[in-house]
């Protein structure tokens, strides 16, 4: 037996402070009713420190900063300029990679082959990919001289912290807004750290605020009459709730919400990479993703193959301590969503579905669950219905390319789907009948600053990513 | 391709046509998605208590090879030397799988060999191109044999299987088997030559149902030789072989393996990929020839804590 040694990751290369205050005009300040919270290792759950919770007061305050950045200094920039702090940041990120990729696994639970291969490489280039933009939106096909919107509020979620991160700031300041960020609250410290960089950077103060809190920071942040753009990537609940509240209001809002997406695996298949595809589909990030590939839609006549395949691979699967280097499937991130999926898998099973996981020992502490897969799957089924946001597979089977369609679409939501054939045409017709923002043909989950990213239906509205994300910036 | 009963398969050679609808319906190989599969596995840390395994197991799996022009007895008497004791300074490192020579020099191996359990492996077989009438490869084969080798390389017929000829190299392999006797065929697909990755899952399978022990990637002696990617088509075709037939065929990617990071990446492939089942030198093999010494070396830092410099391991 080739039992692979423990190789994790130095936490040395990181410095956790005991506390945190909030980034506000370009300094670390104490929340005005000093009140905090704390945030943990969902791997050990371990106090890793103290975030502040930012109250009304502080959001005013934040939402003033940005304010005056965006009036005496950062709109009247010249896009060029801009474009050097953007780049700036971006060469910072790539320097300070791997103490951020660190970090990020601490503070999220997901394993450091995917903070520092995926999350971290991607984060750098949304940052050099929107700098090249900063200085060029005349070119953008806005019209001439494009404006920005004014100050933004940016809400994002626990699952990618600094990615979303990336993807809300990036374009934000490219366009010329100044921002108001919130990050989850069981992952504030990525986001606190690039508030670091943006000191490093010499980044004006005030064009980027970063108030820490949970969901009441949040809403006083959405609510607040001094922001002209809100910007949320989260669950469809609370997406619904933002877009009622700013109802009628002159602000602008993109959503980045929940996802059901459909793998479709067809007959012709390559079966060894679809395989492949669909495990990173549904347990990449621990399932923590929206737009993950969580209802697996197989063509009958290759059942069997398939999900023998499919168990062998996920028998290989290593779940573990996020920072060991070899570790596929790490924490999941809070007790919360522990909670949650376990409810949902649950029902899953009451419903009628079968349930299997490989076998696979839990660590002690922390917040864990093993891949599993549901079979015998039907559309009727909560768990083909429900984004659990868990590494949670439902599998249901189809017969013909038009039933498989039909299966894909019968869906509140429409973020993402995959096809995977070697016939081209079919991809293609699958591509024109899929209603989801993004369709992958023999791969799934791969992302790419220059390609726009975004729901039909309740998976949201509005597109970030590419030229797409910048128009969500600005004033045409 | 996952029956768990053994599954006759016969009928598929039975003519060329149906040999062709069998090996066109074996599933596709998507490039892309191979290669990053192959990627992904080659980013694994080994270190401390799984290296050290690792670097043994991978010293047992050597076939140590020289297959030049200039081959002297003298030289491959050196290389069997090298063979029963690859570091003289440290009994404990253990001997390595083959000496693999060419037909002009198995009695010399044979008989250099003798008595320490490695295997005396010759390329045969009109090596390396396979250009030549299939009566002089039988007669290549047989020599080899004969002078002593129980283990054969051969090439396989590549613009037989480039025209579509799919029967006709097959039926070379199953000629050539047939001629080996009771010594195992270890098939040679060339798969820098082959292209594409839909044509190695072909060849591996046309290798295995010819009854190969082993399909190797390469000679060695073309540009692109053994890769991660290609070495991970091959072993997902013995492990689905295995499931549909039941019987189990190794592996041996060959040429351009030269550290030990490349062939731990290789072990790794197997492991995650075939499964422990071929984590054995029966079952799995590195055909090189400058694979051990560093190997060796990198065994020597695990024990000392330093790297010794290359005149502290034996030249061949």
């Amino acid at each position: 037996m080739f039992e692979y040694a423990p190789a994790p990751e130095s936490r040395a290369v990181v410095d956790i402070k005991p506390s945190y205050g909030l980034f506000i005009d370009g300094k670390f300040v104490d929340p005005a009713d000093g009140t905090s919270f704390k945030t943990i290792n969902p791997a050990s759950e371990e106090v890793l420190a103290e975030i502040s919770e930012a109250g009304q007061a502080d959001v005013d305050r934040a939402v003033a900063a940005a304010r005056k950045a965006y009036d005496k200094v950062w709109s009247k920039m010249p896009g060029r300029d801009r474009a050097k702090y953007l780049y700036r940041i971006a060469r910072i990120i790539q320097e300070r990679g791997r103490e951020i990729a660190v970090l990020e696994s601490l503070d999220n639970g997901k394993p450091i082959r995917e903070s520092r291969d995926v999350d971290i490489p991607l984060v750098a280039a949304h940052f050099f990919y929107y700098a090249g933009w900063a200085d060029k939106l005349d070119h953008a096909g806005f019209g001439p001289s494009p404006r920005a919107l004014g100050v933004a509020a940016q809400v994002i979620p626990w699952n990618f912290p600094l990615l979303m991160l990336s993807w809300k700031i990036a374009p934000a300041l490219a366009a010329g807004n100044t921002v108001v960020l919130k990050p989850a609250e069981t992952t504030p410290l990525t986001a606190l750290l690039f508030a670091e960089i943006c000191q490093q950077a010499d980044l004006p103060p005030g064009v980027v605020n970063i108030v820490t809190g949970a969901g009441e920071t949040g809403r006083s942040l959405v609510e607040h009459a001094g922001v002209d753009k809100i910007a949320f990537t989260g669950s469809t609940e609370v997406g619904k709730a933002i877009a009622r509240s700013v109802a009628g209001s002159r602000k602008k809002v993109t959503l980045e919400l929940g996802g059901k997406a459909a793998n479709v695996v067809f007959e012709d298949a390559p079966i060894d990479q679809a395989v492949e595809g669909i495990v990173n589909g549904i347990f990449f990030n621990q399932g923590h993703v929206c737009c993950a590939g969580s209802r697996l839609l197989v063509q009958e006549s290759v059942y069997e193959p398939v999900l023998a395949s499919l168990k062998r691979r996920m028998a290989r699967l290593r779940v573990g301590d996020p920072l060991d280097k070899n570790t596929d499937i790490g924490a999941i991130n809070s007790a919360a969503q522990l909670d949650r999926i376990r409810t949902l898998s649950d029902i899953g099973g009451e419903e009628g579905a079968e349930r299997w996981s490989p076998p696979c020992d839990l660590p002690d502490h922390g917040f864990w669950f093993a891949p599993t897969i549901f079979t015998g799957v039907t559309q009727a089924h909560r768990i083909a219905r429900e984004e659990i946001f868990g590494p949670v597979l439902s599998v249901l089977t189809f017969r013909t390319p038009a039933e498989a369609v039909e299966k894909a679409n019968n869906t509140p939501y429409g973020l993402s789907a995959g096809v995977w054939t070697d016939k081209g045409s079919r991809i293609l017709w699958m591509a024109d009948r899929l209603r989801a923002g993004v369709v992958w043909a023999n791969t799934f989950n791969k992302f790419d600053p220059t390609s726009p990213f975004g729901g039909y239906k309740e998976s949201g509205y509005g597109r970030e990513g590419g030229r797409h994300g910048l128009e969500a910036y600005l004033d045409v | 391709m996952t029956a768990t009963t053994a599954l006759d398969l016969s009928s598929v050679t039975s003519s060329d046509a149906a040999l062709r609808v069998f090996l066109h319906g074996l599933p596709g190989v998507d490039q892309v998605g191979a290669e990053q599969r192959a990627a992904m596995l080659g980013t694994r840390s080994i270190k401390t208590t799984a290296k050290a395994w690792a670097i043994d197991l991978a010293i047992r799996m050597v076939d140590l090879t020289t297959l030049e022009g200039a081959d002297t007895p003298g030289k491959v008497r050196a290389l069997c030397a090298k063979a029963r004791r690859p570091d003289p300074a440290d009994p404990t490192c253990p001997p390595v799988a083959a000496i693999c020579v060419y037909p002009a020099m198995v009695p010399t191996a044979v008989e250099a060999l003798a008595g320490s359990g490695i295997h005396t492996a010759s390329v045969a077989t009109a090596f390396p191109s396979g250009q030549a009438p299939l009566e002089v490869k039988l007669a290549d084969t047989r020599a080899a044999v004969a002078a002593g080798a129980d283990e054969i390389d051969m090439v396989i017929n590549r613009g037989a299987f480039l025209s579509g000829r799919y029967l006709e190299v097959y039926e070379e392999i199953a000629a050539v088997k047939q001629a080996c006797g009771t010594a195992h065929l270890k098939v040679i697909l060339e798969t820098g030559e082959l292209s594409t990755y839909d044509n190695v899952r072909r060849a591996s399978w046309i290798g295995m149902l010819a009854g190969g022990d082993f399909i190797k990637t390469s000679t060695g002696k073309v540009p692109v030789a053994a890769t991660l990617p290609v070495t991970l088509v091959m072993l997902e075709a013995v492990r689905d072989f295995r499931d549909l037939t039941g019987r189990q065929v190794g592996v041996k990617p060959a040429g351009g393996i030269r550290t030990t990071k490349d062939a731990i990446k290789y072990l790794v492939l197997v492991n995650e990929t075939a499964g422990d089942a071929w984590l054995d030198p029966d079952w799995f093999r590195f055909g090189a020839s400058t694979l051990l010494n560093d190997l060796l070396m990198q065994r020597t830092k695990l024990t000392t804590g330093v790297y010794a410099g290359p005149d502290y391991f034996t030249l061949d």
